[in-house]
């Protein structure tokens, strides 16, 4: 369903050069769930921003439903656009509308339908995700997990084969994150849709996927079934499990030697 | 000595040619964004999209029937100051009764479409930049693209065909109210005769006049509009740029307007 070939990507030029994905190879199944985990900086936001087409990569291959997409422009982008949805971590919800509103607003723009099934196809992804009667509410009066839920909602309005989910569990208290998961399961299950959750949420992605990707610093560390991962015996891979502030993985992030950058703020 | 002189020069020459290079990114960008609104709103219609028009009519009320007070406020008070001031100096000339002239054909010409386009750049501009840069920056926009869905067609177009419709009908009225506030003064406190007043109006006021102030009105909602729409488009980063840039979109679109006034002015009045 999707390939990611040797997608490279850096910001910045010169000295400032930050490569922050090198060599990234990936295959997501159709109808299975596949989460890219690993911690912030790892780049696992930025093969997601390749996927929905907002960056463009400096050197490699995207293939979405047997179309290289890395490099389309208007229309065609616009085509490949149509097969998939996503969810964002903020939701990015339109917050001037309504939920039914954000709901219906794909198939108001994209398709023939007229208002009266347009309202009755809004209740039935409303109902999937647990949230009928909420139509008439604004996006600010709902809360972060019923705004995800909303946001899944019009993702997968106009049935797309792919759903894209950005930190779907990031700051949802426990209750919320097993819905979100329930959720992700069931679509992928009964709806046969390929899902690519982009996650920092251990336990979560190990419930829900078929296949892990970890990154680390813009490499893959290690890929495969959360058994697998769960044994792995890579140190930065338990680091990152268990969650431990010290190990490969350092605390500090500071590039530069801490008692040379002391010295060199010494006054003579 | 002289090293230092040389390294100062270059390095001025560098951060010259940096700033340039700036300002000439700033206008292309502008030119490019200006360019697909014009095509989203005009040409596309014309291709099998059709303008939604329920949007329209929101930012209608929005930026024109919400805006009008204020407006006619500021265009009666420019009317009575102009009243005042132009009487001290007539008045020595021995021509107060020439006071509705001037006051006409300076608000018609100047005063109501440049007043307008001012009071609207900072009251629809700066909301169109902060409304649409909040957008971007809670990544909104960018959802817009993933559902296939144009943002400038989604969000720019309403706007400006909104502002093209009701700056110049606000700019009638303001000129209406301007004219008002002029005649109430004239006629009150400098004691000018009303038929004098209305007649030496009229024989001054010409329909050029008017037909000049709105096209002027015209290309002014285009610039609102466009800085505004840019401004926010640009912002990268969290709340603080859409502070910065909306503060950036009012300044910049009142010193456009401005410019564009004398240019137009210059190409009716003195050039044709």
């Amino acid at each position: 369903m999707i390939e990611i070939n040797h997608l490279r990507k850096s910001f910045g030029e010169g000295d400032k050069k930050i490569v922050v994905l090198d060599d990234f190879n990936a295959k997501m199944e159709k109808g299975q769930i596949t989460s890219i985990i690993g911690g912030s900086g790892s780049g696992k936001s930025t093969v997601l921003k390749h996927l929905i087409g907002a960056y463009t990569p400096d050197s490699g291959e995207i293939w979405i439903d047997g179309e290289e997409v890395s490099l389309l422009k208007g229309e065609a982008a616009n085509s490949v656009r149509k097969k998939f949805g996503i969810m964002f971590q903020s939701g990015a919800l339109f917050n001037s509308l309504t939920v039914e509103d954000n709901v219906a607003l794909p198939m108001r723009e994209h398709t023939e339908l007229n208002e009266s099934t347009i309202q009755i196809m809004v209740k039935m992804k409303l109902e999937m995700v647990g949230l009928r009667g909420a139509e008439h509410l604004k996006p600010a009066q709902l809360s972060g997990g019923m705004v995800k839920r909303i946001a899944l909602a019009r993702a997968i309005a106009l049935d797309p084969k792919i759903v894209f989910y950005d930190e779907p569990s990031a700051g949802l208290d426990p209750i919320s994150i097993g819905v979100i998961d329930k959720l992700i399961i069931d679509l992928s299950r009964k709806m046969g849709i390929t899902s690519v959750v982009v996650t920092h949420e251990i336990p979560s992605a190990m419930r829900i996927s078929d296949k892990i990707i970890m990154l680390f610093k813009g490499k893959i560390i290690a890929s495969g079934s959360p058994d697998e991962i769960r044994n792995s015996d890579d140190p930065r891979v338990q680091q990152f499990i268990e969650g431990s502030p010290d190990g490969p993985i350092p605390f500090s992030k500071s590039q530069t030697d801490y008692g040379e950058e002391l010295k060199g703020m010494i006054k003579v | 000595m002289v090293r230092s002189f040389f390294g100062f020069i270059g390095r001025r020459g560098f951060e010259f040619v940096d700033t340039s290079a700036d300002f000439f990114r700033e206008i292309s960008g502008l030119y490019y964004l200006t360019r697909s609104t014009l095509y989203c709103t005009f040409i596309e219609p014309l291709r099998g999209k059709p303008i939604k028009w329920r949007p329209v009519w929101t930012q209608m009320e929005e930026v024109g029937v919400k805006s009008s007070t204020i407006v006619f406020l500021v265009s009666f008070l420019i009317g009575v100051i102009l009243a005042f001031q132009s009487a001290h100096q007539l008045s020595r000339l021995g021509a107060l009764e020439f006071v509705g002239a001037l006051v006409g054909v300076a608000i018609l010409r100047e005063l109501g479409p440049l007043m307008t386009a001012l009071v609207m750049a900072g009251r629809v501009g700066a909301a169109f930049t902060a409304e649409m840069g909040t957008m971007k920056v809670s990544d909104e926009v960018l959802a817009l693209e993933t559902m296939a869905l144009n943002p400038v067609k989604f969000l720019i177009t309403p706007r400006f065909l909104a502002l093209l419709i009701m700056l110049p009908c606000l700019t009638i009225m303001a000129d209406l109210m301007g004219i008002l506030g002029g005649f109430l003064i004239g006629t009150t406190t400098l004691g000018i005769d009303p038929v004098v007043y209305i007649n030496n109006s009229l024989d001054a006021m010409v329909v050029k006049d008017v037909v000049t102030g709105l096209i002027k009105s015209v290309v002014f909602a285009v610039i609102i509009v466009m800085v505004g729409s840019y401004m926010a488009f640009i912002i990268e980063g969290g709340a603080e740029k859409v502070g910065q840039n909306t503060r950036t979109a009012v300044v910049v679109s009142m010193i456009l307007v401005i410019i564009a006034d004398l240019i137009f002015t210059s190409l009716f009045f003195f050039v044709f």
